[in-house]
Formats: C-alpha cells, sequence, structure tokens
C-alpha cells in the first residue's frame, strides 16, 4: 500500500496539530494540560498501530527497499520513502518507545506540557523519517533536524545543568553533521543522483570512498557514540529528563548505527575495509574503557550511561565484521538496547521521581519497600548484563562471534566486558537496593504504581520474548543483511 | 517420551513463575506445594526417564521445542537431548532438589519469603535442568548463566545482609571470567567446525584433530585451544584452583542452597561439561593435561584449606571443592566414566552432608561454629547417623578384597586407579595419583575431625563459652586478617524464645536425610557396574567418548593390589590421627593447641592461600584505579579538556554565559539551527546543479 509509510512517519504531526488546536480552544491550563497528554498519547499509539500494520505487510524474503514512495520535489529534489528488513525494525522500535515516553512523563513534567508534548511528537517524525529516507538530501534533512527537538527536550526540561548539556550535545553533533553535509555534496555532485538505492550501486573512486567515509564516521562515531567522541552522552543523559533519556539511549544512538548499515558499509566498502582496524580499536577500547569508568561512578544516571557507551561498543565492532553474525548481532543489539536502557533510564525515574536525587549513596535497601521495584530492575540489571534468556545476551553472542571471525584480538578484549558489566551492573543494584534502609528518607517510598508498572510491562516482554526468540527479528532482517554482507563480500573481494 | 521429558524440564520453571509472580496472593503453603509438587513430579519423571535408558531400550534422542538463534550456520534449538549423560544427571538434579525442596518446608519455616525462596530454587532447577539436556552450546550457555544467575539470587537470599550481597556479586563475577573463557570456546568451535550443535561438531573432531590455529603469530593446535578455553568456563563454576574463591563465601546463602547448588548439582556442571564434549577433550591432550593439573591442585588445596576452618558450613564447601578436583583430574586422564560415577555419588554423600550440617545449625539456633558445638550425638540422633554415614561415604571407607563399601569408595578409588593406570605412561597422570591419595588421608582427617567436633568431645555450647573460645582464640593472634565474619546474627535469630537448648529437626528435614543416606550408601554399589564396571560400554552407548588409545577405565581395574589399597589406608590413617586428636581424652586441647601455635604452615591454610587479599590487590585495585584513571584523567581532563570544554577559550565562555541564559533564548538558537542547516543545504544545492 502506497502512501502507508508517509502516513506513519507523519502521523505524530497530526497530534501537533491537535495540540496546538487544542491549546488555542482551552488555553494554558491544567485541563488543556492532561487533555494534551491524552492526545499524545492516542496519537503516538496509533502511529504504532500503523507501523505493526506496516511489518506486518512486510515481505521478509524480499530483500529491497518496500512500500517505495517517489515524488518530485522542487528544483530536482526528490521525496523518496521506502524500508527494507533492517530500517522497518527501526521504525518499530521507534514506534514502540514514544508512548511509553509520554506516559513516562505524566507526572513528572509540569512546565510548559504542550510544547514538551510536541517536542517528542516532532521527534517521532523526524526519526522515523530517518529511517524511511531514502534521499540523501531528505536522509539530512531528518537527521539533522531531530537534533533540534532532543537539544530542546535537554535544554528545557532537563535538570540544573541542562544548558551546559545541550550545548555539548549540540557541540559534538554539529562537528559531525558539517563533515557530513560536506559528503552529501559532493557524492551528488559525482553521482548525479540523491537516491539512496542507486548510491548503494554506485561505485566510488577507493580514494574518494576514503573521504566520503571519513566524513560519514564522523558524524556517526558522534551519534553512536563511540570512544574517544562520547562524553557529551553522560552529560546529556544526566540533564535530561526520564523521557528524553529513553529517547536519546533508545532511539537517537541507533540513528549512528543505522547510518553504517546504510552508508559506510554499501556505499563505501573498500573504506570500510580499510577502516575496520580503526574501527575494532576504537569498539574494544570503548568496551573496556568505559565499563571500568561506569563502574567508578556515583550517579546511577551517569553509570547507565557509561554502560550504553560500552554497548555500542558492541554494535559497531559487529557492523564492520563483515559477515552475518555480526551485522544480525549488531542489528540486535541495537533493537534490545532500545529495550533495556530504555528500561533502567525509567528505572532511575522511578526512584528520582520520588526522591529528586540521582546519588548512589543516597540509596539502599529498596528492597525492602520496593518489592516489585526489586524484581523489574534485577530484570533489566541481568539484561544489560547479558544474561541468556535476556535479549541483551543474542545481541552480545553474535557481535562478537561475528568479530572473532574478522579480528580475534577484538572480540578477546570485548569479551572482557562481559566480566565487566557484571562488575559495574551488580555493584550498582547492591548499592541501590540491597542492605538494610538506612537513610531515614527512603522510609517510607512507595512501590511502583499501576502507572509505572503499565510503561514497564512491554519492556519486560520485549527483553524476554526476544531473548527467548529472537527469530521473530532475524526472520525479518535476514534477506537485507544477507544482501548487505553479499554485496561487501563481492566489493571487497572477501 | 518426548511429552514427558519436555515436562519435565518445563514444570519447575512453571511452578517458580507461579510462585514468584503470585506467591504473596496464593500463601506461602500453596506457594511452596507447587514447587515441590513439581519437583516430585519431575523426580519421579527424572527416575522413570533413567530406568527407561539403564534397564529398558530407550535410545538416545533429541525434542526440538522451539528454534533460538538462526544466523547462517550459527544455529541453536531449544531442546531436551536425552542420552546417557543427560539421564544420570537428570535423577542426580531432580532427586537432590525434590529432597531440598521438602528440607525447606522445615528450615525456612520462619522466614518471611518463603515464596521468593521456593521460586528461586524451582528456577534453579529448571535451568540446570536447560544445561543437561541441551543439545547444542547456546542452550548449554544458557543453562549455564542461568544457573550462575539463581546461585547469585540465592546466596544473595538474605539481601538485608551485606556479606550475602558481596558474596553474590563474588559468585557471578568469577563465574563471569569463567564465562569470559567459556565463550571465546564456543567461538572458535564455532569457526573450526562450522557449526554450535554437539550432533554435527563431534563426528568432525577425529579428521580436525591435526587442525592448527594461528593467533599473535605463534601456532596452536586447534582442538587443544578450544578445549582450554571453554575449561575455563568449567573452572569458574566448578570452583577449580585460581576460580575457586567464590565457593565458600557462597556458603552466605541458605544451607539448603548450599547442599543443592553448592555441593550436588551446579558446581558438578563443569564435569558435566568436559563428559559431554568428551569428544573433543580426547583430541586434546595438552588441554587434557591442564584439566588434570589444576584438578589436583584444587582437590590438595582445598583439603588444606578444609583441615583448619571451624565453621561447619566452610569445612563442607573446601570439601566440595576439594572432591570437584578428584573428578576434573579423572576427566584429565580420560576416566570420564569415573568423573561422572564420582559426580553420581558425590551428589549423595555431599547433599547429605550439608543438609546434616543444616540440621545441626537448625537445632544449634544458627551457630556455624564448629568450637561451640561438641556432644550433640544424644541430642540429634538421626542427624548424628546420617552424618557419620556420609562421612564414611566421603573418606571412601570400604573393603578391597570384597569390592565392598559405601559410596564413595567405589567412585574415588576408582578415580585414583585410573590415575595410577594412566601414570604409568604420563608423569601428570601420575602425580595427580600421588595428590589424590594424599588427599584422600587428609579428607578423612577433615571430615572426621568434623563428625568429632560436632558429635561427641565435651558440649561447648550452653553455658558461658568465651573460655573454650580463648583456648582456640588463634583469631587474635593471626598475622593476616582471617575474613570470618562475626556469626551470630548471621539471619533473624528465630525470635522463639525457648531456651537455646540444641534440639533435633523435624521429619520433615530428617525425611531427606534418611534418603540421601540410603544412596549414600548403596549408590556405589548398585551402579558401579553400569558406571566404570563390566557393563559401563551398554550404559554409556556412546555419550562418552574414548579415544581408540584410550584404555585407562580397563586398565584402573587391573592395577596391583597395593594401589587398591593405598587410599584405603591414607583414609584410615587421616581417621586414626582424628580419632587421636578430637576422641582420646586427656586430647582435647591438642587441635587448639596446635591451632594457637600459628606455624606459617597453619596461618597460609588458615587464610586460604591468602587467595582472597592476593586477588583484592590486583584485580579490584587495578579496576579501580584504571577506572578512576579514565574517567577524570581520560574523559574530563583530556578528551572535555581538549574537546568541547577547551576548543578555546570561547566554548568555555560559551558554557560559562550560557549557563545565565533564560531558556527562551534556547527557542531561537533550536530555530537559528534549522534555519542554518535548510539554507546551507539549499545553496550548496543550487551551487553545484
Amino acid at each position: 500500500m502506497t502512501g502507508l509509510l508517509s502516513l506513519t512517519t507523519f502521523a505524530p504531526l497530526v497530534g501537533v496539530v491537535l495540540l496546538l488546536g487544542a491549546r488555542a480552544l482551552h488555553g494554558d491550563n491544567a485541563r488543556t494540560d492532561t487533555l494534551a497528554k491524552w492526545i499524545a498519547l492516542a496519537t503516538t499509539l496509533v502511529t504504532f498501530a500503523l507501523s505493526v500494520v506496516l511489518v506486518a505487510q512486510f515481505d521478509a524474503k524480499n530483500p529491497g527497499f518496500q512500500f517505495v514512495e517517489d515524488f518530485s520535489w522542487f528544483a530536482g529534489l526528490h521525496y523518496r520513502m521506502g524500508v527494507d528488513g533492517i530500517s522497518i525494525l527501526f521504525v518499530l522500535l521507534t514506534t514502540f518507545l514514544l508512548p511509553i515516553c509520554i506516559i513516562a512523563g505524566w507526572k513528572s513534567v509540569d512546565k510548559r506540557v504542550v510544547e514538551y508534548l510536541i517536542c517528542f511528537l516532532v521527534l517521532e517524525t523526524l526519526v522515523v523519517g530517518v529511517f524511511c529516507a531514502l534521499d540523501l538530501i531528505l536522509f539530512y534533512l531528518f537527521f539533522e533536524g531531530g537534533l533540534v527537538p532532543m537539544f530542546l527536550i535537554i535544554g528545557i526540561w532537563g535538570g540544573k545543568r541542562r544548558v551546559y548539556a545541550a550545548y555539548k550535545f549540540f557541540l559534538y553533533t554539529l562537528l559531525g553533521s558539517v563533515l557530513m553535509l560536506a559528503a552529501i555534496l559532493s557524492m551528488i555532485a559525482i553521482a548525479h543522483t540523491s537516491s539512496i538505492p542507486a548510491l548503494m550501486t554506485f561505485k566510488f573512486a577507493p580514494w574518494l570512498q576514503t573521504w566520503l567515509w571519513l566524513a560519514f564516521f564522523a558524524s556517526f562515531a558522534v551519534k553512536m557514540p563511540m570512544w574517544p567522541v562520547h562524553t557529551w552522552l553522560p552529560d546529556a543523559h544526566v540533564e535530561a529528563p526520564t523521557a528524553g533519556s529513553v529517547i536519546l539511549a533508545g532511539i537517537l544512538l541507533k540513528m549512528g548505527g543505522y547510518g553504517f548499515l546504510r552508508f559506510s558499509l554499501p556505499m563505501f566498502p573498500n573504506a570500510s575495509e580499510l577502516f575496520q582496524p580503526l574501527v575494532f580499536a576504537m569498539s574494544a577500547i570503548a568496551i573496556v574503557y568505559t565499563s571500568l569508568v561506569a563502574f567508578r561512578q556515583t550517579d546511577i544516571k551517569k553509570l547507565i550511561a557509561y554502560s550504553s557507551v560500552a554497548h555500542m561498543g558492541f554494535v559497531t565492532m559487529g557492523i564492520f565484521s563483515g559477515n552475518a553474525q555480526g551485522e544480525q548481532g549488531a542489528i540486535f543489539q541495537m533493537l534490545s538496547h532500545g529495550l533495556i536502557s530504555g528500561a533502567l533510564f525509567l528505572c532511575v525515574g522511578v526512584v528520582y521521581d520520588r526522591m529528586h536525587t540521582r546519588e548512589i549513596a543516597f540509596y539502599g535497601g529498596l528492597t525492602n519497600r520496593m518489592p516489585w521495584y526489586a524484581a523489574v530492575f534485577m530484570l533489566f540489571t541481568m539484561g544489560n548484563v547479558g544474561l541468556p534468556g535476556t535479549s541483551g545476551f543474542v545481541g552480545e553472542i553474535l557481535t562478537m562471534t561475528g568479530t572473532y571471525k574478522a579480528s580475534t584480538w577484538t572480540a578477546l578484549v570485548a569479551t572482557t566486558g562481559v566480566i565487566l558489566s557484571a562488575v559495574y551492573a551488580l555493584n550498582l543494584y547492591r548499592r541501590v537496593m540491597f542492605g538494610e534502609i538506612v537513610n531515614p528518607e527512603l522510609k517510607t517510598i512507595t512501590d511502583l504504581d499501576k502507572r509505572e508498572i503499565l510503561i514497564f510491562a512491554p519492556l519486560i516482554i520485549g527483553t524476554l520474548v526476544l531473548g527467548v526468540y529472537p527469530n521473530l527479528v532475524f526472520n525479518l532482517t535476514a534477506s537485507s543483511v544477507d544482501g548487505l554482507v553479499g554485496a561487501w563480500r563481492a566489493a571487497v573481494g572477501g | 517420551m518426548q511429552t514427558l521429558v519436555t515436562i519435565l524440564v518445563l514444570a519447575p520453571l512453571v511452578a517458580a513463575i507461579i510462585a514468584g509472580l503470585f506467591g504473596r496472593r496464593i500463601g506461602n503453603v500453596a506457594s511452596q506445594a507447587v514447587t515441590t509438587g513439581a519437583l516430585i513430579l519431575s523426580c519421579a519423571l527424572g527416575w522413570y526417564t533413567f530406568s527407561q535408558w539403564t534397564w529398558g531400550h530407550m535410545e538416545a534422542f533429541t525434542v526440538n521445542l522451539l528454534p533460538f538463534i538462526h544466523v547462517g550456520s550459527f544455529v541453536s534449538n531449544w531442546s531436551v537431548r536425552i542420552d546417557a549423560l543427560s539421564s544420570v544427571m537428570l535423577i542426580v538434579v531432580t532427586t537432590v532438589s525434590a529432597l531440598v525442596h521438602i528440607y525447606s518446608w522445615g528450615y525456612m519455616a520462619e522466614d518471611d519469603s518463603k515464596p521468593r525462596f521456593f521460586a528461586y530454587l524451582s528456577l534453579f532447577t529448571f535451568a540446570m535442568l536447560a544445561l543437561v539436556t541441551a543439545a547444542d552450546f547456546m542452550q548449554l550457555f544458557f543453562g549455564w548463566e542461568g544457573v550462575g544467575l539463581a546461585s547469585y539470587l540465592l546466596i544473595g537470599f538474605w539481601f538485608k545482609k551485606s556479606t550475602a550481597s558481596a558474596a553474590a556479586i563474588k559468585a557471578f563475577v568469577v563465574n563471569r571470567v569463567g564465562d569470559f573463557g567459556f565463550a571465546l570456546g564456543i567461538m572458535t568451535t564455532y569457526w573450526a567446525f562450522g557449526s554450535i550443535q554437539f550432533h554435527e561438531i563431534f563426528p568432525q573432531i577425529a579428521a580436525g584433530a591435526a587442525r592448527t590455529w594461528q593467533f599473535a603469530g605463534h601456532t596452536f593446535p586447534l582442538v587443544d585451544i578450544a578445549c582450554f578455553l571453554l575449561f575455563i568456563g568449567a573452572m569458574g563454576k566448578s570452583a577449580q584452583f585460581f576460580l575457586h574463591t567464590w565457593l565458600p563465601d557462597a556458603m552466605e546463602g541458605p544451607t539448603p542452597v548450599s547442599a543443592l547448588i553448592h555441593a550436588a548439582t551446579m558446581v558438578t556442571a563443569g564435569v558435566y561439561m568436559l563428559c559431554l564434549l568428551s569428544p573433543m577433550f580426547e583430541y586434546a591432550p595438552v588441554a587434557k593435561n591442564i584439566v588434570t593439573v589444576i584438578g589436583a591442585i584444587t582437590a590438595l588445596f582445598a583439603a588444606t584449606v578444609g583441615l583448619t576452618q571451624n565453621d561447619i558450613k566452610r569445612v563442607i564447601a573446601y570439601s566440595t571443592c576439594s572432591q570437584l578436583g578428584y573428578m576434573f583430574f579423572a576427566a584429565g586422564v580420560g576416566a570420564y566414566q569415573a568423573a561422572m560415577f564420582h559426580l553420581f555419588t558425590h551428589a549423595f554423600f555431599k547433599a547429605l552432608l550439608f543438609l546434616g550440617a543444616g540440621s545441626v545449625i537448625h537445632g544449634m539456633h544458627h551457630e556455624q561454629d564448629m568450637r561451640k558445638y561438641g556432644a550433640l550425638a544424644k541430642l540429634l540422633p538421626v542427624t548424628f547417623i546420617a552424618m557419620t554415614i556420609g562421612t564414611i561415604a566421603i573418606t571412601g571407607l570400604g573393603l578391597p578384597p570384597l569390592h565392598l563399601g559405601f559410596a564413595g569408595f567405589y567412585s574415588k578409588d576408582t578415580i585414583i586407579e585410573a590415575a595410577y593406570a594412566a601414570g604409568t605412561h604420563n608423569g601428570i597422570a601420575m602425580f595427580a595419583w600421588v595428590i589424590g591419595v594424599l588427599v584422600a588421608g587428609l579428607t578423612s582427617f577433615y571430615s572426621w575431625r568434623l563428625a568429632f567436633f560436632t558429635f561427641n568431645g565435651k558440649a561447648r555450647w550452653g553455658h558461658d563459652d568465651h573460655h573454650a573460645h580463648d583456648a582456640h582464640g588463634h583469631d587474635a593472634h593471626a598475622h593476616a586478617e582471617t575474613h570470618d565474619e562475626p556469626l551470630p546474627d548471621a539471619h533473624d535469630d528465630h525470635g522463639h524464645g525457648h531456651d537455646h537448648k540444641p534440639h533435633e529437626s523435624p521429619f520433615v528435614m530428617l525425611f531427606p536425610l534418611i534418603v540421601l543416606s540410603i544412596g549414600a550408601i548403596f549408590a556405589g554399589i548398585v551402579f558401579t557396574d553400569f558406571f566404570v564396571g563390566h557393563h559401563q560400554q551398554e550404559f554409556w552407548r556412546g555419550a562418552i567418548f574414548n579415544a581408540p588409545t584410550n584404555h585407562v577405565l580397563h586398565e584402573a581395574h587391573e592395577v596391583k593390589e597395593w594401589v587398591k589399597w593405598s587410599p584405603l589406608i591414607a583414609s584410615i590413617l587421616g581417621l586414626a590421627i582424628a580419632v587421636w586428636v578430637y576422641l582420646i581424652k586427656g586430647n582435647e586441647r591438642l587441635g587448639a593447641a596446635l591451632a594457637a601455635r600459628n606455624g606459617p604452615l597453619y596461618v597460609f591454610f588458615y587464610n586460604k592461600w591468602f587467595f582472597d587479599e592476593l586477588y583484592q590487590a590486583t584485580f579490584v585495585r587495578a579496576a579501580k584505579f584504571l577506572g578512576d584513571l579514565f574517567w577524570k584523567g581520560g574523559d574530563q581532563k583530556l578528551i572535555d579538556g581538549l574537546g568541547p570544554d577547551g576548543v578555546s577559550a570561547v566554548s568555555y565562555e560559551v558554557g560559562r554565559r550560557t549557563g545565565k541564559l533564560q531558556s527562551g533564548y534556547l527557542y531561537h538558537y533550536a530555530f537559528v539551527m534549522l534555519l542554518g542547516v535548510a539554507g546551507l543545504l539549499t545553496f550548496a544545492l543550487y551551487a553545484f546543479r
């Protein structure tokens, strides 16, 4: 069905219009805020339903792009949209997480509620657009446009040092963007097309590939983020409101990985092979380095943010392993990390909403008063640690296996990550949850309420179902990934 | 049959979910009944399967339940594999688990989170069953880490205790070190043989035995490397030397847990893996020698430490560690059948000893220090008899000429004879034999010491026990930190106010002791022919592979008479010394005096060869140091300093000034951002076209 993809992409904007209408009608008051939340929730749920329809109609055996739309725009520009087995997964992840984000901020956000919701809906459109765009220019607009609402979410609804964090976020990503823009423009100039499917088969000269690869890499490496351009992430997470962290970790980081899969690998295969050792080194360092840093954190959110960087290390090394295990593992790891780290940030949000601090030392013994929370937090801690049976395991073992083939050294170093993740994650859990309650302020803390159980439930189910039956994902991605790996092998003669 | 074994594996999982999620709603008794009922069902099915295997005409089969991971040739399924090895493990796991569930009705009677406890126990059982019935490396790894999770949860069950949660983390992390090797071993095997399915890998090994593997500029024999890496996993799970430090600390968990997980089942998973992978290990001579050495050293190390400990559970924990060492060097010398046999008999008598110890601890109101025991034989008669049976079984007392004895006599002697037989053409195996005989003596001494200390001699409880304590008061003199946590208040002191006279446990706790006692007496004599005797080939039916040149099991039966007698003599010597030190009147202070002398060897043993201190000083400190270095030096000074904060004073200025900006400006800024992007883009596009 043509148009379904655009409908899914822009459905959230309908919600934005409704939100503005509601405020125009009712004025800026608490009743409007409540209504606005319901409108936003309904919008995101409808969008999710649309993307489920999309997945249901998707032909998993077809490795190419589906639901393709192509309209001539202006000045030779094209509006091209379409999804393959890889991108449809990220569309689903995005639309799945958005309703959860809306509910997560239901009570904790009390200023500029309508604007807050608009930011999230606009962000949803832009991020879904990133994954669906089949035209370079369109992709770039969505990709960079997505920065703006995120920047605002951190800068307006964030914590004490929100402005510093927002600018740091902006500075880093700007650096990458400028280089990527230059690369995009020269690609169009050389290939005389901005169509992504056409560019995927266009053979750039190897020397040119090198430069283009580096320019794209600058942007995607910041987004992932890879070591050593990761330092914006902990600050951004710490300052962002809970729902912002969920989006940031769950979806925005994945734009980097998606970029590697969509651009770097198919369009610059020779350069990808050339820089494989660089990516491997950066990934392996990221895993060990940030895991150790995570171990020493005193702020719960910062610890989880650092662990995100470590997990993204598995993704980048898997993507550049050049075999099906590595690629599938990387894609799966991104999906799984979207669920698990999203849930972990929500776990932080639960106690932050009650106590307004994220200092680990403030807490301790919460299990005594919050048994359900203890169970939920334990489940996602285990997911973060990569315990088999949770989705966290599948991505880790596959990326390590894939990388082992390409570079045993990298796999060896990366595998130490399974030890280090246990060290920091279990220590965090122990310090927050175990022991007696010593801090008198915690003596009256309450367990999860119904709303909180509601937001965790889909994440719990997702983590466990994908952990036990990951083939749900592989069935969807297999043919596209095989195509990707096959094309890469053919290009580099491997 | 396929349905039955599927029910067998899944019943504990279903029960765990019911008790875990709805335990509060359905209440304690219902939760306990559901989990215990499921385990009794599994146990019945387990014995049915085993009897079909042993006496029926059942062939090996695999039930495929659901695909797990399918990526290219990396194919794993959720499945139930039934063969001789898994049948043996099924009865070991379900029998001990069912008995431990029953026992816990009494032992945990006064705990206030019973549903959680029983849910964890059942969850553990499910993971263990998934482990032993795995048909490929991924499900094996799932079970492997699953039992690790359950172990972590149960060690830390009394989460309010700081020592318990610390021990739980230690167990998980040290196991993860093992799993690091395990995972690399799986990857090596996968890329070498193109599959993670056992039935696809094993037939390729003989042809691939000569293959090599390049790494870091060296050439290694491929199968050896794969097996060595996999063995690191086994070392972690089975608490072998270097990775053993978590097991004694794991005694922080409730005693039924120690019996089930840290004696009978989980810790033997490493042995099981080695036997399962015998088709690989048989072509890995170097790896096998490493297994032999590590196993032998573990047996010796743990026995020496066990000599000196005063906490009843810790003595048994070190004893377990030591017996696992036996099983490992049995596998290392190629006598996998003997390793499995010892695993089987050990499950009975070690679970018996642990549950017996639990009964004593229960009767002594949660006192675990043996120095405060004594003369309990008359007060706890059933426990006394049961533990005496267990002690006879573990020390391997028997009559070689008649080939008659308790369980340990058959299995341990087979291992020691096999080591000698292999030792005639391999010096490393002979090293294991020497240690095996020596440790038989040490085992006998510390096991009887425990028994005499607890049940005989003078009562050291009830009255003001400070004098007794002082007599043994080497703690105060010990040069090194002893790590012995203060034992009282280990957990809620029952809260019931009757006098502190030791009492025998209720029947629900004694019943498992009786059943296990029967096992500890007869498991050897009934099954020796099947496991290691004349019927071994018909029994195993290919589940254990011996290379064509490996006749060690056969040779073990042919060793000279003096070899057959040697472990028994060592054992009797150990018993004699224990009697002399702890039973003969007038010698009561001998043991204490030895300890108080604080000789260097004693201090070394008492402090567990200083492994905890060593690891603390190296790995833990290094991790903390590097973490701080990377964080404060790397991220904050170097990266941020040179990067965003310090591109120049400008960005610092920005950062400082923006701190004062009203958030309203952010909108403007964002709008400018958007305009800038769009403007730049359109401009550039027109320029290009």
